[in-house]
């Protein structure tokens, strides 16, 4: 394919034409120079339907020159997979880039989804909400579903690489235009740290578009503003950065694409910056004007069209015409036709026109038209024509193939919103303009609705055109036209926020940038209220979409969570042990290859009739100092505290305020002053911070010191009736008999090699069982030692599934699994406990409640299926009742298949379980119902022999 | 993203506190009355104005303290100790709230 950049002007434009660069568009080859966009250089290469439209499949072509873009949205890809949605706008043409059209089948030029644009009649704002209802909803939900979006999201892995960076600055300026230029040289000079942040590659905005006399004196003055830049070294400049966010205290957020732009890297940066003052020169967004058929492939907004002509060296059309309603404008159409683009006539819609405008226009040769109203464009694939009344209302019409619209200034006022500051309406430039902001901020130049000279800004108000054939576009992006928001008012729909839901205008990825000011003229009109009265929608983060991956950062696959690894995790690997996440950390769920149900059988087998090794490190391990440790523990714990004495240990439960157990464990004294609490092993961090919360705000006079040293210790649990002969060669340990070392019982010694340990003697198995806990950086080698003792006794390897088995036998409740954030103390058996304890505990109070005491409260119960066979799954409902009243009486909480019994057992909470033992209940599970019979929690050792043994 | 002033460590990103809900709540007695006990359990004051709050510098010095926050504006007047006495602030909080619709 050779070079034919037939719409390409034979000079001017920012582009290096020694260069070519290679791009594809719908698989066509095509070439551009460096310095272009994507857009810039189908238009130069005279391409003009670029996309179709969202609802009606309506041929698009390009419509605007930057981020406001509401129809040029490709799929593109420069290395890293299809990006959906890319505005062709802003992308710059980087070599060997793949572009493709969206929403269309079978090619852009001929799509069948225009069949919808024909019979348009039937689809009206909100059409899926009317006309699909019969029989239902659900016989059209799939089809309306793949009509829906836009685009198709990459399925490959992106080979980018996110990254998280934070600034701080004195001066943040946003957008680099004169504004904004000057702002940040004026505080550059001063010795301020600054940075300026600009979406654009190339500094100057608006000045480079520039071609008169006085433009070219601006053009200048450009360039020894950035020569000081350079010279400025407290100034960074950051291209192709785009400040998708303002929050709270002068926080923005940057999507930076520059690496990927212009550095060749496949690197995408999202910054956040604190700013003692943020300069908002944002600049301004030129509004369409409404006429029929305003969106067809040609017609652009005029500021676009000369950027196209003088940055880029692009002629939009053969012969331009204009529609306008302001007197800037003008600027923009004599620009384009220095630059050698034919512009033939202006449609004015005001009745008068400044003097310097009309001769400026008959210098140039362009016909001028006061006082007239465009009615509807002509063309399919692209204008061909304009039609408009005169100011005689005689209908007219003018061939062209693009139509310039420039439909005034509205300022980018979105940072400024999302900072909390406060709108108004300007009536003389009939735009929205900042008002106060109580952050730390200054709005400058266009965006603050200073649009040059103010004595000449001239603008016709907003209208829609007398149209009665063609449909009139508000939102180019969501199809949404003038008779939806007509529709929106008559039913009723009239504040601004149902408008736009109703109609979904500015709802698009453009978020309405070109779209949101007509709607809430046109909506006003129609209410006969002031745009003031109508107000706006609110603005929120992204001004434009933001990669998900940018916002993610590195937080993704093994760095979504940090891991938390056992200190023997080397150890158990080595024995086959099958990871699973369990809270932070990864644990051994069994152990083998042999599969899992059997694995885990096996290795509860063997705990009750020899030893098993487990890994408890996770275990919390808190310990509390200090005088008036006793009291403090004693307000925590729903137990009697002060009489534990040191050596021994209790199992106890906490409470929140609002009386729900939300943790479980024993604690142990040490001393009269110290004690360790042990947490449920996902638990401890937040039962770190719960202990502090209340020392530090409820009684900060209670003596104590806290601190988690759950990682600090690796726990060994030797569970099983050979457990004690296991342990009784590990030369420096007490003497473990039951005499000296009963069931419930703590010491701390030192091993022969030095070793300091801590052993209790608790079970969670129902067994025999001792917890022995050596510094983490000792686990891995008394794994060995323990494993090489147990050999003699046939030890053996269990995880945290077969200790859930052996722990659901033993019938001890699970605190979160077996409790949920409605149970009390009373409804798991601690009502004695309660009574007998003494004094005040976090939650005590809400226990006296009624609904704490009533009787048909859930309690908890073992279950036992009355065919042997049959199994049961934890979230099983016990039901009662029939028909109407079948009900729902509890459910079952935890569940197994027990080895001991042969059988499988469970564990729930049922109403007035605890009197209700021996009767037998419905079971209801994956949609039948078996008989059960209630017994108490509790399905081996029910005296507790093997475990005190 | 709020910048906290720790009465310990001084200003920090928001980032690094965690929440803790309105300050000042007196902890009654075991004694008091299923109303009052609901009053302190389930009840906040929720102003639109200036709140009274706890934030806890959990990725920082760990330390509890109080902040009065402009529930509108989102400024923060003040950073005190725990246990200091709730401070009387002057400024009146301006509902500078976004252009009604």
């Amino acid at each position: 394919m050779s070079n034919s950049q037939i719409c390409r002007l034979e000079k001017g434009g920012m582009i290096d034409r020694s260069e070519l660069v290679r791009f594809s568009f719908n698989s066509r080859k095509y070439y551009g120079h460096p310095g272009d966009t994507l857009a810039s250089a189908l238009l130069a290469n005279g391409v003009h339907v670029v996309s179709r439209s969202f609802k009606f499949h309506r041929p698009r072509g390009v419509m605007s020159a930057g981020p406001e873009e509401p129809n040029a949205l490709l799929g593109v890809n420069y290395g890293v997979g299809v990006i959906p949605i890319s505005r062709a706008t802003t992308m710059p043409l980087l070599s060997g880039l793949k572009a493709e059209s969206q929403n269309c089948f079978p090619s852009v030029r001929f799509d069948v989804g225009r069949v919808i644009d024909y019979t348009w009649r039937l689809w009206p704002a909100g059409f899926y909400n009317k006309i699909f209802k019969w029989p239902s909803w659900r016989a059209y939900e799939w089809i309306v579903r793949r009509a829906a979006g836009i685009g198709s999201l990459p399925e490959d892995t992106d080979p980018t690489r996110y990254k998280h960076g934070n600034l701080h600055c004195d001066v943040l300026v946003v957008g680099a235009g004169a504004a904004g230029l000057s702002a940040a040289i004026e505080a550059g000079r001063r010795g301020k740290a600054v940075i300026l942040v600009e979406q654009d590659s190339v500094l100057g905005g608006r000045l480079l578009d520039g071609l008169s006399r006085d433009e070219v004196a601006a053009k200048k003055k450009l360039g020894s503003m950035l020569n000081e830049l350079q010279v400025l070294r407290n100034i960074r400049v950051m291209r192709n950065s785009m400040v998708a966010g303002y929050y709270d205290h002068n926080v923005l957020t940057i999507h930076d694409q520059s690496a990927v732009y212009h550095g060749g890297k496949l690197v995408e940066t999202f910054w956040k910056v604190r700013a003692r003052k943020v300069v908002l020169a944002t600049g301004a967004i030129e509004q369409p004007v409404l006429f029929g058929n305003n969106d067809l492939p040609g017609i652009m907004l005029a500021g676009a069209v000369r950027k196209y002509a003088i940055r880029f060296g692009v002629r939009c059309g053969e012969t331009v015409v204009a529609v306008v309603n302001n007197d800037i404008a003008y600027r923009d159409i004599f620009a384009i036709v220095d630059a050698a683009v034919d512009v033939s006539a202006i449609i004015d819609l005001r009745d008068s026109i400044a003097l310097e405008f009309r001769q400026g226009a008959k210098e140039r040769g362009i016909a001028v038209y006061s006082g007239a109203s465009p009615v509807e464009a002509r063309g399919s694939r692209r204008v061909r024509a304009i039609r408009f009344l005169d100011s005689s209302n005689i209908l007219q019409e003018i061939s062209c193939d693009c139509i310039a619209m420039a439909g005034g200034l509205n300022p980018t006022v979105h940072l400024f919103s999302q900072a909390g500051g406060k709108l108004k309406y300007d009536e003389l430039r009939a735009c929205f303009v900042p008002g106060r902001c109580r952050q730390n901020l200054e709005v400058v130049g266009s965006a603050n609705g200073k649009f040059g000279d103010d004595a000449s800004y001239n603008i016709a108000a907003r209208r829609a055109a007398p149209a009665k054939r063609g449909r009139q576009w508000v939102d180019f992006a969501h199809d949404v036209t003038v008779s939806d928001i007509d529709l929106a008012v008559r039913e009723n729909f009239v504040s601004v926020e149902h408008a736009k839901r109703m109609t979904t205008t500015g709802m698009a990825a453009d978020q309405g940038k070109t779209s949101n000011l007509n709607a809430l003229t046109l909506l006003g009109q129609l209410t006969d209220r002031e745009p003031v009265e109508v107000g706006t929608t609110t603005f929120r983060p992204q001004f434009m979409p933001v990669t998900l991956g940018a916002i993610a950062g590195c937080r993704s696959g093994e760095f979504y969570s940090p891991t938390r690894l056992l200190p023997a995790h080397q150890w158990h690997e080595a024995r086959q042990a099958v990871f699973d996440d369990y809270g932070d950390w990864k644990r051994p769920a069994y152990y083998g290859a042999g599969g899992r149900e059997a694995a885990i059988l096996a290795e509860a087998r063997e705990v009750r009739e020899s030893v098993g090794l487990f890994d408890g490190s996770p275990l919390g391990k808190i310990e509390i100092k200090g005088t008036d440790a006793a009291e403090f523990l004693s307000r925590l714990y729903v137990n009697t505290v002060h009489t534990l004495q040191p050596g021994k240990v209790r199992y106890g439960l906490m409470l929140n305020e609002n009386g729900v157990i939300i943790d479980d464990g024993v604690f142990a004294r040490l001393a009269d002053d110290h004690f360790l609490v042990n947490t449920t092993s996902a638990n401890s961090s937040r039962m770190m911070a719960w202990f502090e919360e209340w020392h530090q705000c409820e009684w900060p006079d209670l003596r104590v010191v806290i601190c988690n040293v759950t990682s600090q210790w690796a726990v060994l649990t030797i569970a099983g009736p050979r457990s004690r002969a296991t342990l009784e060669t590990m030369p420096g340990l007490i003497d473990l008999s039951t005499e000296r070392f009963p069931h419930m019982s703590f010491a701390e010694g030192i091993f022969d090699n030095g070793v300091p340990y801590r052993i209790q003697r608790v079970s969670y198995t129902g067994e025999m069982s001792f917890e022995l806990s050596v510094p983490a950086d000792s686990g891995q080698e008394f794994f060995d030692r323990i494993w090489t003792a147990g050999q003699a006794h046939n030890v053996s390897l269990f995880g945290v599934e077969a200790s859930d088995v052996l722990r659901t036998e033993k019938g001890f409740v699970h605190i979160g699994a077996d409790t949920d954030t409605t149970t009390n103390p009373f409804d798991v058996g601690f009502g004695t406990i309660v009574e007998n304890k003494k004094g005040d505990f976090i939650g005590r109070r809400s226990l006296q409640r009624a609904n704490d005491r009533r009787e048909n409260r859930r309690q908890f119960v073992g279950i036992e299926l009355m065919d042997e066979t049959s199994s049961v799954q934890a979230g099983a409902h016990f039901v009662e009742g029939e028909g109407k009243n079948w009900r729902s009486e509890g459910f079952v909480t935890s569940a197994c298949y027990s080895p001991m019994l042969g059988r499988s057992i469970g564990l729930g909470l049922i109403e007035r379980g605890f009197d209700r033992e021996g009767d037998i209940v419905q079971v209801y599970s994956d949609g039948k119902t078996s008989p059960a019979r209630i017994v108490r929690p509790g399905f081996v050792d029910i005296g507790g022999e093997r475990m005190r043994a | 993203m709020l910048r906290i002033s720790c009465p310990w460590c001084g200003g920090r990103d928001e980032v690094e506190f965690r929440f803790g809900g309105e300050a000042h709540v007196a902890r009654p007695d075991l004694g008091v009355d299923d109303i009052g006990w609901s009053n302190y359990l389930f009840f906040r004051s929720n102003p639109k104005g200036l709140h009274y709050e706890r934030w806890c510098h959990s990725f920082g010095c760990g330390q509890w303290l109080n902040v009065i926050r402009d529930t509108v504006t989102h400024e923060i007047h003040a950073t005190y100790l725990m246990g200091e006495a709730k401070p009387t602030i002057e400024i009146e909080s301006a509902d500078d709230g976004q252009l009604q619709s």
